[in-house]
C-alpha cells in the first residue's frame, strides 16, 4: 500500500513530457514541457519531415516513375529536354555520393520548402493586418 | 578527367530520382495556357486564404509542404519495374482546406523544378495545372462528396480522403495524358490508357500514405482539424 502511494507522484509527474499526444490547442498560455509541445509542434512535425527524408533516402525505389514508365514504353522519353542549369539535380548534392548525399539534398529541400511557405504565409498575414 | 566525371551529370536526359513532367513533352502553347489558368486560380487561393486564414496555421502549412516535399522523395515499388510516389494534394487539403492546399503544392513544386531540377520550369505549368490544381482541387471536391456520403467529415475523415487520394493521382495522371495528346507528343488514347492504368496502382499507395498521416495527426493532434473548421466558419 505504501509503495504504491509513494510510487503514483513520481510516475505521475515522469509521464506528461514523455506523450505529446492529446497536448491542448496551440495555447500560448500553456504552461511547461506540454506548454512546450504544444507551442513548438511545428518543430515536431520537421523532425518527423526529416525522418521521412532519411527513409526515403535509404529505401526509395529506383525504378522509373509513372511518367516515365509510360514515356520509356511509348518511346517519347527522348522528348525531354534537360534543364539549362542545375543545382541540386536528381535529389543528389553534387560532389557527394551515395544515401548521404539523398539525405542532404532532402533536408535542404526540407528547410526551403518550410521557409518559403513560412514567409509567404507571414506576408500574407500581415497585409490583411494592415488593411483591417 | 576528373572535370570530365565532374561534368558528365551535367546536361544528361532525366535520371535518377526524377517525378515530374521535363520540358520538352507538352508543347509551347499548351503550357501558355496553362500557365494563365495556374496564375488565375493561383491568385484566387491566395485571396481566399488570406481571407480565412488563422494565423496559427502559418507553421502548419509550413509543416504540411516539407512533409509532402520528403513523402514525395519516397518512391514506392508498384508491379512492372516501375515505382510511383505521392502527390500529396488531398491529404494537404483535407487539413488546410483547399485554398491553402493549393498554395502549399504549388511551393513544393516550383522549389522541386528551381533547386532540384525535377520537371521543367516551362513544363512547371503542366505540373501545377495537374497537381496543384486538377489533383488538388479536384480531389478535394470528390473528398467532400464523400465525407457528406459517409456521414460527416468527422466521422469519415479517413476513408473518405483514401478514395479522393486515389481518385486525385488518376485526374493527375488523366490531365497529363491529355496534355500529352494534345501536343502530339504520343498518341492521345495510348497516353490515357497508359497512364490510368499506372497511375490505378499508384493510386494504392497514395491512399495509403494520405490515411496513415491523417490517421497519425488525428490520434496525435486532432484539434489541427479544427484549426481549418474555426477558419471556415469563421468566412462564412
Amino acid at each position: 500500500m505504501n509503495e504504491t502511494i509513494g510510487k503514483q507522484p513520481v510516475s505521475q509527474s515522469v509521464e506528461p513530457p514523455v506523450e505529446p499526444q492529446g497536448a491542448p490547442p496551440v495555447e500560448p498560455s500553456a504552461q511547461g514541457a506540454r506548454g512546450l509541445i504544444s507551442r513548438y509542434w511545428w518543430v515536431v512535425g520537421l523532425l518527423i519531415t526529416v525522418v521521412v527524408v532519411i527513409f526515403a533516402a535509404a529505401f526509395a525505389s529506383s525504378d522509373p516513375d509513372g511518367l516515365e514508365r509510360v514515356a520509356e514504353d511509348k518511346g517519347f522519353l527522348d522528348a525531354a529536354q534537360g534543364s539549362s542549369y542545375e543545382i541540386i539535380p536528381g535529389y543528389t548534392v553534387p560532389g557527394i555520393d551515395g544515401t548521404v548525399s539523398t539525405i542532404i539534398a532532402g533536408i535542404i529541400g526540407v528547410a526551403i520548402v518550410f521557409a518559403v511557405v513560412f514567409v509567404l504565409g507571414r506576408i500574407m498575414a500581415r497585409r490583411r493586418a494592415g488593411r483591417a | 578527367m576528373v572535370l570530365a566525371s565532374i561534368l558528365a551529370p551535367l546536361g544528361d536526359a532525366p535520371g535518377g530520382l526524377q517525378m515530374h513532367a521535363p520540358d520538352g513533352f507538352i508543347s509551347v502553347p499548351l503550357l501558355v495556357v496553362l500557365w494563365v489558368i495556374d496564375l488565375a486560380i493561383l491568385a484566387y487561393a491566395v485571396r481566399q486564404t488570406n481571407r480565412t486564414m488563422d494565423e496559427r496555421a502559418i507553421p502548419l502549412m509550413g509543416v504540411m509542404a516539407a512533409f509532402i516535399f520528403a513523402a514525395q522523395m519516397f518512391n514506392f515499388q508498384v508491379a512492372g519495374g516501375t515505382s510511383g510516389h505521392l502527390l500529396g494534394g488531398v491529404l494537404a487539403a483535407a487539413l488546410l482546406g483547399p485554398w491553402p492546399a493549393t498554395i502549399v503544392m504549388t511551393a513544393v513544386l516550383a522549389v522541386q523544378a528551381l533547386i532540384f531540377q525535377d520537371g521543367g520550369i516551362l513544363a512547371l505549368g503542366a505540373n501545377l495545372f495537374n497537381m496543384a490544381i486538377v489533383g488538388t482541387l479536384g480531389g478535394y471536391a470528390i473528398y467532400r462528396v464523400l465525407a457528406r456520403l459517409f456521414g460527416g467529415e468527422n466521422r469519415a475523415r479517413i476513408p473518405a480522403a483514401a478514395i479522393a487520394a486515389w481518385a486525385s493521382v488518376l485526374l493527375g495522371s488523366g490531365a497529363m495524358a491529355l496534355e500529352l495528346g494534345i501536343s502530339g507528343t504520343t498518341d492521345l488514347a495510348v497516353a490515357l490508357t497508359a497512364m490510368l492504368g499506372v497511375h490505378t496502382f499508384i493510386g494504392i499507395g497514395e491512399a495509403l500514405i494520405t490515411a496513415a498521416a491523417l490517421g497519425f495527426i488525428q490520434l496525435t493532434r486532432a484539434d489541427l482539424f479544427k484549426l481549418r473548421d474555426a477558419r471556415s466558419r469563421a468566412s462564412v
